[in-house]
């Protein structure tokens, strides 16, 4: 608990603007998050609850309709946000590295593996094509490809889907950062190969003292892969702490709703519980709370004010006014 | 995964997709005439192209009355050997043809790349460009091109290019567009590469293709433009030995029966645009990545 955070996240929000700024969709609102080097934290959250976006502006590689309107990302202590494309092209890859949604696609067909798994190390630190190569066929071996010394010379199409996925993990991990964020890589996988594929990430995790950011709206991932959870709601994060605790004791009515959607061996037969209603436009969010209008507890207040990131126990907060009674806003204790 | 466990069952790369036989064998066999003629003009032609004598014009090819050997698709005004300007002829338009379709090329596919991968403001400037040069007849703006420079081999090849970049242009930059949202450009980004550096390294080798296909399409129409271009008198200045100035050499002979100085270019004009054609369909179908299993 007393070490530094490697990645602060402080009120950060990331709007889309419209042309002329006629429409404003708050994707990423008011978040904040912190990960400890070798942690795990898993963002879950449906379609469209700005999970991507968020991973997107950590990177600082958004759209160009996308800005980062406030707060601050801290990685060891330095904030991202004001930093130029330029600066932040040499964080990219190096310090951070990101595996995307579709790791089959991720690969330059025209180009042979070793040049793409050695090319962040010819970027970042300058390696010769050679020294890079040699580098290329450690990685390979250390994210399990067998007789890399043939597989560097080889082109995406002559690999396998598996393999392919854990030759962008190589990519990924090849210059050393100090965190790796997965945006759902798995979802293009079929299931014994996203299981090989999510023990490698761990593996590699446990190696490097990898910060891991992972981005799904796969609770079983979750609750296998990571030490913290945060569920995101419409832009923001809703509730945030230990896995265990979340996923035994949610604070919030959506996460206490999300396990309930989820199929469990112990309960057979019983109808699968699903969210009433729709997530809420994100352009036009009401005035309170935007998960009201489906919450099965919501009373007066949640319509009218939104409820402010309260701390339910140490470690673990939440959104909303369930909790008031039992915590002390979080914004009452000063800056975090 | 049976891999994982037997180094053997790892497959070699398939090293030749590309077999000299799979060549198609009409436009091949032109392209290579005409290529080995051009170079070895200096020993083929039995003339020399430029010096006649007129004690001998006007001689007919040598299956016709009056025709001889010596000048076997007989003589121009001026007594110079046809046969031997045919063959520097080719020389002229095979490089005026290459030059100017990888001058077009090399503009037109940087223009492509950059208005699509930038996109934006410097995507409608490049854009609103091309569409303003294609709506301008080709051939009326290349005249008009070479009546300000002035004629010249070089200046044919300046003009076609900035004539016909264009039509580069747009192929290139919608392929960019589409390959821009490929997930290994955005995992190049991610892992930090410039701007630059992925249109260098990860969309140009992806367009090469399409512009390669595109430029020998475009070698017929350059090749015809530039026949036009001599014909008009704005081209190869005489008495270098283009096809198109031969044509406008031979244009008032055609009334008088001397159809050889005129049929003849003609035909060799015909032959290279088919064989160009042919040979830029072929490689169409084959260049495609689909079909080749990328």
């Amino acid at each position: 608990m007393d070490e530094s955070p490697l990645l602060e996240l402080r009120n950060l929000s990331t709007h889309y603007i419209s042309q002329g700024g006629s429409r404003v969709v708050r994707a990423v609102d008011d978040v904040s998050l912190s990960l400890r080097a070798g942690e795990t934290l898993g963002i879950v959250g449906e379609s469209g609850s700005g999970k991507s976006t968020l991973a997107l502006s950590m990177m600082r590689v958004l759209p160009p309709a996308a800005r980062i309107t406030n707060g601050q990302l801290l990685l060891n202590g330095e904030d991202l946000v004001p930093k130029s494309d330029d600066e932040m092209r040499h964080i990219r890859g190096k310090q951070i590295a990101m595996i995307l949604q579709d790791p089959m696609a991720s690969l330059n067909p025209l180009f042979t593996i070793g040049d793409q798994v050695g090319e962040p190390l010819r970027l970042h630190e300058g390696a010769s094509r050679r020294s890079a190569w040699e580098r290329a066929i450690g990685l390979l071996k250390a994210v399990r490809i067998p007789s890399p010394e043939t597989r560097v010379k080889q082109y995406p199409h002559e690999m396998s889907g598996g393999m392919r996925q854990r030759i962008v993990g190589a990519i990924g991990i090849s210059c050393e950062p100090r965190l790796l964020i997965a945006d759902e890589p798995t979802t293009s996988l079929d299931l014994t190969i996203q299981a090989q594929y999510l023990k490698l990430l761990r593996d590699l995790q446990a190696e490097h003292n990898l910060g891991l950011i992972f981005i799904t709206h796969n609770l079983g991932i979750v609750a296998r892969m990571c030490d913290q959870l945060a569920v995101m709601y419409a832009g923001r994060i809703v509730e945030t702490g230990p896995v265990s605790d979340v996923f035994n004791r949610p604070a919030h009515p959506y996460t206490a709703a999300l396990l309930r959607s989820i199929p469990r061996m112990t309960q057979a037969r019983e109808r699968l519980t699903a969210i009433e209603g729709q997530p809420p436009d994100p352009s036009t969010l009401p005035p309170g709370c935007a998960f009201a209008g489906r919450c099965p507890s919501a009373f007066d207040r949640c319509r009218r004010e939104a409820p402010p990131v309260m701390d339910v126990a140490p470690g673990r907060n939440a959104r909303c006014w369930l909790v008031e009674d039992q915590a002390v806003p979080v914004a009452t204790r000063g800056a975090a | 995964m049976s891999a994982t466990t037997d180094p053997a069952a790892v497959p070699t790369t398939p090293t030749r997709y590309f077999r000299l036989r799979d060549l198609p064998i009409i436009p091949t066999t032109i392209l290579v005439t005409v290529v080995f003629v051009a170079v070895f003009a200096d020993f083929l032609a039995p003339h020399d192209p430029q010096v006649g004598s007129l004690t001998s014009r006007f001689l007919p090819p040598f299956w016709q009355a009056g025709g001889v050997m010596t000048h076997p698709f007989g003589t121009d005004h001026l007594g110079r050997d046809v046969l031997s300007r045919l063959i520097f002829g080719a020389r002229v338009s095979l490089v005026v043809g290459f030059t100017a379709v990888l001058v077009a090329g090399a503009i037109g596919t940087t223009m492509g790349i950059i208005s699509g991968y930038l996109g934006g403001w410097v995507d409608q400037v490049v854009m609103r460009l091309t569409d303003t040069w294609l709506a301008l007849p080709a051939l009326a703006f290349a005249i008009f091109l070479a009546a300000i420079v002035g004629p010249s081999e070089m200046n044919i090849v300046i003009i076609l290019g900035a004539v016909y970049w264009t039509r580069y242009a747009r192929v290139v930059r919608g392929e960019v567009l589409s390959l821009k949202e490929r997930e290994f450009v955005r995992l190049a980004i991610v892992a930090g590469c410039s701007k630059w550096t992925i249109m260098r390294r990860h969309i140009l080798p992806n367009v090469i293709n399409s512009a390669i296909v595109l430029a020998t399409l475009m070698l017929g129409i350059v090749i015809v433009t530039e026949a036009s271009l001599s014909f008009l008198g704005v081209g190869v200045p005489p008495p270098k030995p283009a096809w198109g100035v031969m044509l406008s050499d031979g244009k008032q002979g055609l009334m008088v029966g001397y159809w050889w100085l005129t049929v003849m270019p003609g035909f060799c004009i015909m032959l290279l645009v088919l064989a160009s054609n042919l040979m830029g369909d072929w490689l169409r179908v084959k260049l495609d990545p689909q079909l080749r299993q990328l």
